[in-house]
């Protein structure tokens, strides 16, 4: 569990971060959304003090976070930033093995992690081990500044806009795999995003911070639905607020029983993209198919219709 | 249709208005007065006719024939019949046992030799060759021309007939050139060095820094040991136990002084750059994952910035061997000493003794450099 305690960080006369207090559950990503200039990196950076707060504490698992030395505490934490930060004059496999090698693992231990993560993302350790980032696309050097991120084995993962230098495909996938680490592995993760959308698809827990404020933090739902702030609805609700609604929800978790005719849709497609494909076929009602794929249920074009009007 | 080099043109046409214009050879009665110049194909009819035979085929090479390793290699079989002619005539010209005549290499011997050098370097450019053969080729010259210098074959020639009279003090000197040109980088970038990393991190002290050592490297080096001299000698007179250490005001002092100062801008400035050129995304990811200052500056910033640094000491060590030069006005010592020597009796040979190994010298420190330069250098830019 992560506290942030009436967190302030003041530049001379000008307030970045201005007393932000909120609680980060274990095991959950939230996501910090908010225009550039609205605190939310200094914020991210305080957590593992790149940033020294002005006043106000950051609680990790109840210890205060300058107990120890900053480089000791960051040892534990994993961080990600945009445009990766890769060591240009590193292979990939020792780019990844940075901190596991600071932390005095043995070699064996080491090499065996790299292996392990570098198969975890899809990059094949014969292929890619030895070879330089600048030898790399994009998406796989992303990959790499992810693994890499992970290599300890943090409990904690800092990102700040990780996929901001990704075209729209690749950043699609790139952010399925996230999901798929988190869960996998429960690491909590923090994401600093301007990217409203990018927040309501990864955040358990959507934090929206204006001119150094933390306006809301709550479910993606509840800041649809119940906004705290004018900025907040602002930001959320630009006419597709239904549509970000039940982007929200999988067929999987709204499955009624039953077969019906009509398209197949997998558990894990959003309401939003079965609602695309009812309108697109014609259909009025969907079949949802599992993980192995057997039908597991049906949505029906009315039931997703009422789901979206809870916005109102 | 024959493509045609221009390079090649340019170099065959100076060479042949070189050979048609300018002697190879020129006889002097003893090595101060002026020479005369002697025809070749008089002397020694046979290497002459396979010199021009061999030059004429070198010419058409450049012109015509694309492949650099044939340019290459015609390049350097020209050179060689071109010193073989040279020293035969020599030998047929010096009277067995006459240690006064000077048989020297003409105008056009050095014209041709640099038309020459210009092909077989152009060659080795198009080559492409990577660092270690590079310095491989290097080693494999100097060798070459050593052991030719060596076989005695060439000992009538003016410029060895120097060597041969002043060989202990030859040997002296070009340690004394070394440890110069050598000596005053090692301290500089001892020094220089920290103070790059410094004025890296204190954007205020880089100015200031940067500013004082360009005032420096403005000062011409023969002034600046004139100014070194006063407070040197000043200091060894006060201070006895600095005189007995060597400290005077002229000599080899104010001499690795005066290059130590003129080594910290380029070191200092290539470091400030290299370390300014880093990626920001690389040293903020190394901070978050918790390395710590030092880890950071030998890690990551450091080698990253090598290359950078690598050349500002490439450019003081070439600035360096050649400085020392003039510090044997002030009594610096190192190959300087023959070519001021010889422009004190007029006796060319005694300066080209000096001033060809300071050439060699600079262009091996040079190679050697960039091919390091090369090798660090694993991040395309």
């Amino acid at each position: 569990m992560i506290q942030i305690d009436k967190l302030c960080k003041r530049y001379g006369e000008s307030t970045v971060v201005d007393d932000v207090s909120m609680v980060i559950e274990p095991r959950t990503m939230t996501t910090i959304v908010g225009t550039s200039g609205s605190g939310k990196s200094t914020l991210l950076r305080m957590i593992n003090r790149l940033v020294e707060p002005t006043s106000g504490r950051v609680l990790l698992d109840g210890n205060d976070t300058t107990a120890e030395p900053a480089y000791l505490l960051r040892r534990r934490i994993g961080y990600a930033i945009q445009g990766l930060g890769l060591f240009p004059h590193r292979t990939v496999a020792d780019n990844i093995a940075t901190v596991p090698r600071l932390l005095g693992w043995s070699a064996e231990r080491v090499s065996a992690r790299v292996t392990e993560l570098l198969e975890l993302f899809q990059l094949d350790p014969g292929l890619y081990a030895a070879k330089y980032p600048h030898e790399l696309s994009g998406g796989q050097q992303q990959r790499v500044g992810v693994a890499r991120a992970l290599a300890a084995k943090p409990n904690v993962l800092l990102m700040d806009e990780p996929f901001g230098a990704l075209d729209p495909i690749i950043r699609t996938k790139a952010q399925d795999d996230l999901l798929g680490i988190q869960r996998r592995f429960g690491t909590t993760i923090i994401l600093v995003t301007h990217d409203i959308d990018e927040a309501f698809r990864l955040g358990d827990r959507v934090a929206v911070m204006s001119q150094g404020r933390l306006l809301q933090h709550d479910r993606p739902a509840a800041l649809l639905t119940q906004p705290a702030d004018p900025f907040v609805a602002q930001l959320t609700g630009s006419g597709d607020k239904s549509l970000k609604l039940l982007s929200l929800t999988t067929a999987g978790e709204v499955a009624d029983q039953g077969i019906v005719t009509g398209p197949n849709v997998s558990w894990s497609m959003s309401l939003r993209n079965v609602l695309a494909e009812l309108v697109w076929c014609g259909a009025a009602a969907a079949t949802v198919v599992g993980p192995d794929g057997d039908p597991i249920g049906h949505v029906t074009l009315a039931s997703i219709l009422a789901r979206g009007r809870q916005a109102r | 249709m024959q493509r045609i080099d221009r390079l090649g043109v340019l170099l065959s046409f100076s060479g042949a208005l070189a050979l048609t214009l300018l002697p190879l050879v020129v006889f002097k009665a003893n090595r101060i007065v002026p020479g005369e110049p002697r025809a070749l194909l008089d002397l020694v009819p046979t290497a002459a006719l396979a010199l021009y035979f061999t030059l004429a085929v070198a010419a058409a090479v450049a012109v015509f024939i694309q492949s650099p390793r044939i340019r290459l290699l015609t390049a350097l079989i020209g050179i060689a019949a071109l010193a073989i002619a040279v020293a035969s005539a020599a030998d047929i010209l010096t009277p067995a046992g006459n240690r006064v005549v000077r048989v020297a290499p003409g105008a056009g011997f050095w014209i041709v030799l640099i038309a020459l050098g210009l092909l077989a370097t152009d060659a080795l450019t198009r080559l492409r060759p990577g660092p270690v053969l590079r310095v491989a080729t290097l080693v494999v010259f100097l060798a070459a021309t050593l052991a030719a210098l060596g076989s005695g074959f060439f000992d009538d020639l003016s410029i060895m007939r120097e060597y041969a009279v002043n060989a202990t003090r030859f040997a002296h000197e070009a340690q004394r050139h070394l440890l110069l040109a050598l000596g005053s980088l090692g301290a500089a970038v001892i020094v220089a060095l920290p103070l790059g990393v410094l004025c890296h991190r204190q954007p205020r002290l880089r100015n200031a820094v940067l500013g004082v050592l360009n005032v420096v490297q403005t000062i011409p080096s023969i002034a600046l040991f004139g100014i070194l001299m006063a407070p040197l000698a000043a200091m060894a007179l006060a201070f006895p136990a600095l005189a007995a250490l060597g400290l005077s005001g002229i000599g080899a002092a104010p001499a690795a002084i005066a290059l130590f100062l003129y080594s910290l801008l380029p070191i200092v400035g290539n470091t400030v750059v290299g370390l300014g050129r880093v990626s920001p995304a690389a040293v903020d990811a190394a901070r978050g994952m918790g390395l710590t200052a030092g880890q950071i500056l030998r890690q990551i910033e450091l080698p990253l910035a090598l290359p950078t640094i690598l050349t500002g000491i490439r450019i003081v060590l070439v600035q360096n061997i050649g400085l020392v030069t003039i510090a044997a006005l002030i009594g610096g010592g190192g190959f300087g000493a023959f070519v001021f020597q010889g422009i004190g009796q007029t006796a060319i040979d005694l300066v080209l003794l000096g001033a060809i190994p300071t050439v060699v010298l600079a262009f091996s420190a040079s190679v050697v450099l960039d091919a390091l330069t090369d090798l660090t250098r694993r991040v395309p830019r």
